[in-house]
């Protein structure tokens, strides 16, 4: 942030008056121009009391002074005055940036020069302590690491390099080793940013997944549970089907078809009015009704054959369901979190979806 | 020198008028400059007014008083930036009329919270915020479910905003500022939210938070 030359001289003015108005209104109100000596009476007396001259004890007056002489050391010091940096050149974070893209730039050239700017300084330290805790992580197959019993570091200087998990004597880890498990890594990034709409047991509720089972919306191989951490899914959306199904009746007759796809017992009569109508969810659902992955269709649309309902499996909630649509969202995550965190989180719903290797 | 002090102590008027000048220090050399610099006036490259919807969730955010337990502020410490996202600067809070930072955190900090989750987890939390989060203490807002907008005065919100934001926008390409809102924005501002429910204005409001520094 550079002031302009008014600014400037303004914030220095005017700090300077209000340091030496200091000094003046201390020094004239520790000098005593009363002529009464101190502990003596002022003359004044009310009720029997009498007002004497007990002026602010010396231990005291002389913190303002201590506190006055360190505010001008901390002024060189430090940024305050204007546009005047401070000698230790420290700053908490860039300001007045107008793009992430600026930010990065600034940060990037700060750590270049060594430059005293506290966030980067912070950030830094992190990435050298944890960077390469996850970067070990990352750079293993989602599979490996899911089963992984454990990981080993020691320092190799200042920062972890990953090695071999061996035993002392005592059958402990050595001293200065180590070990972490990327199961519980995973479950505890979970905790933090997925279990609001999946739950803390990751078994979902009313509209969001539970990732427990084996219904996939968009797949559930390593590879595709990562792309869907890292880049988010828009439910191609299912749409009102109400009226283009004929309204209401149209609406009970599919469900009862949807219901019985599930195996679940129904009206045979109505299901059988309602197979003629599906033709109208198979471009989704696919004509079996196995939902999006089974039929090689990245829409979302979930299985219908399986009894797992993501909506509620109700005859009302069914209906509801086809009458008015539906459309789910996950958020993208590799912004917030980066890849190397997605991927030990991949692996953790990996593995709570399939707990035996 | 004579004994001014008692003149001071004798006389309330010049001392609170003494006072005043002594307190205006502070503020005339940490507030003023900032009201002046091009980092507090100048907005972020990707930032956009807010929709008609997304206004009228803003004022609900306000009336409901989200600020009293939500901050929209992220310092710049690792552990805020790791959490809630780049610390926030001054460029996204241009337009923001009054600002609203907040200064306490009974829950998380929103400033980035757009985009975070689905429309669909935001309906449900503010529904019943137990629903998602078991160990929430916010309060439930279902009536913002059926309260629906008429949109009677959002045009001449715009209009407001439009004169709060003079000379703090983006400019084209001869430099010249270019208004917050259009006369077609205003035009249709009440066509956008009319019908609509709080609920989904909120909502609105809410997934934007934090999106324009890009």
């Amino acid at each position: 942030m550079v002031m302009t030359e008014f600014w400037h001289w303004w914030v220095i003015i005017l700090t300077s008056i209000s340091i030496i108005g200091c000094f003046w209104i201390i020094t004239i109100n520790l000098t005593n121009y009363t002529h009464v000596g101190e502990g003596e009476s002022m003359g004044h007396e009310f009720d029997g009391i009498e007002e004497l001259n007990n002026p602010l004890p010396k231990w005291w007056t002389y913190m303002f002074y201590f506190i006055l002489v360190w505010s001008i050391g901390y002024l060189i010091i430090m940024p305050g005055m204007g546009n005047w940096e401070g000698l230790s050149g420290w700053k908490s974070s860039h300001q007045g940036i107008v793009s992430l893209d600026e930010s990065r730039t600034l940060s990037a050239k700060s750590i270049a020069e060594g430059e005293f700017v506290q966030l980067d300084q912070e950030i830094k330290r992190a990435d050298e302590i944890y960077g390469p805790l996850f970067k070990s992580m990352a750079d293993k197959p989602i599979l490996d690491l899911a089963y992984s019993d454990g990981l080993c570091f020691e320092k190799n200087g200042e920062v972890y390099a990953e090695t071999a998990c061996v035993e002392d004597a005592d059958g402990k880890r050595p001293q200065g080793m180590l070990e972490i498990e990327p199961f519980k890594v995973g479950q505890r990034l979970f905790l933090q940013n997925c279990a609001l709409c999946h739950g803390s047991d990751a078994r979902g509720s009313t509209g969001f997944p539970d990732l427990t089972d084996s219904d996939w919306l968009y797949g559930g191989t390593p590879e595709k549970i990562k792309e869907t951490l890292m880049h988010g899914r828009v439910a191609t959306g299912m749409a009102a089907w109400g009226p283009a199904l004929g309204g209401e009746q149209g609406v009970k007759e599919v469900a009862q078809y949807v219901l019985k796809l599930a195996g679940r017992k129904v009206n045979d009569k109505m299901a059988e009015a309602g197979k003629a109508k599906f033709a109208l969810c198979a471009a989704c659902h696919g004509a079996n009704g196995k939902g999006g992955v089974a039929n090689g269709l990245a829409t979302g649309a979930p299985n219908l054959t399986d009894n797992i309902w993501l909506y509620g499996g109700s005859t009302h909630k069914v209906e509801e369901s086809i009458r008015n649509g539906r459309a789910g969202v996950m958020p993208a995550w590799k912004d917030v979190l980066g890849e190397d965190k997605v991927h030990v989180i991949s692996s953790y719903v990996y593995r709570i979806s399939h707990p035996n290797k | 020198m004579a004994n001014h002090h008692e003149k001071i102590e004798k006389n309330i008027t010049l001392m609170a008028i003494l006072t005043v000048v002594a307190i205006s220090f502070g503020a005339l050399v940490e507030i003023t400059p900032l009201m002046f610099q091009k980092d507090t006036t100048e907005p972020v490259k990707g930032m956009r007014a807010l929709t008609a919807l997304e206004m009228e969730g803003r004022d609900i955010y306000i009336r409901e008083g989200c600020n009293n337990c939500h901050s929209q502020m992220i310092r710049p410490f690792r552990a805020e930036v790791e959490r809630y996202g780049h610390y926030s600067v001054a460029g996204e809070s241009v337009w923001d009329h009054p600002f609203l930072w907040g200064s306490k955190r009974t829950g998380p900090d929103l400033a980035r919270v757009g985009q975070r989750y689905s429309d669909d987890w935001h309906y449900a939390h503010l529904m019943n915020p137990r629903d998602v989060v078991p160990q929430s203490n916010m309060p439930s807002f279902k009536w913002l479910d059926e309260a629906v907008l008429d949109g009677e005065i959002i045009g001449k919100k715009f209009e407001v905003f439009n004169t709060l934001t003079k000379g703090k926008t983006h400019k084209d390409d001869a430099g010249n500022y270019i208004p917050l809102y259009s006369a077609e924005d205003i035009a249709g501002a009440k066509a956008a939210v009319e019908g609509k429910t709080e609920m989904q204005a909120l909502i609105a409001y809410l997934q934007q938070l934090g999106t324009h520094l890009k």
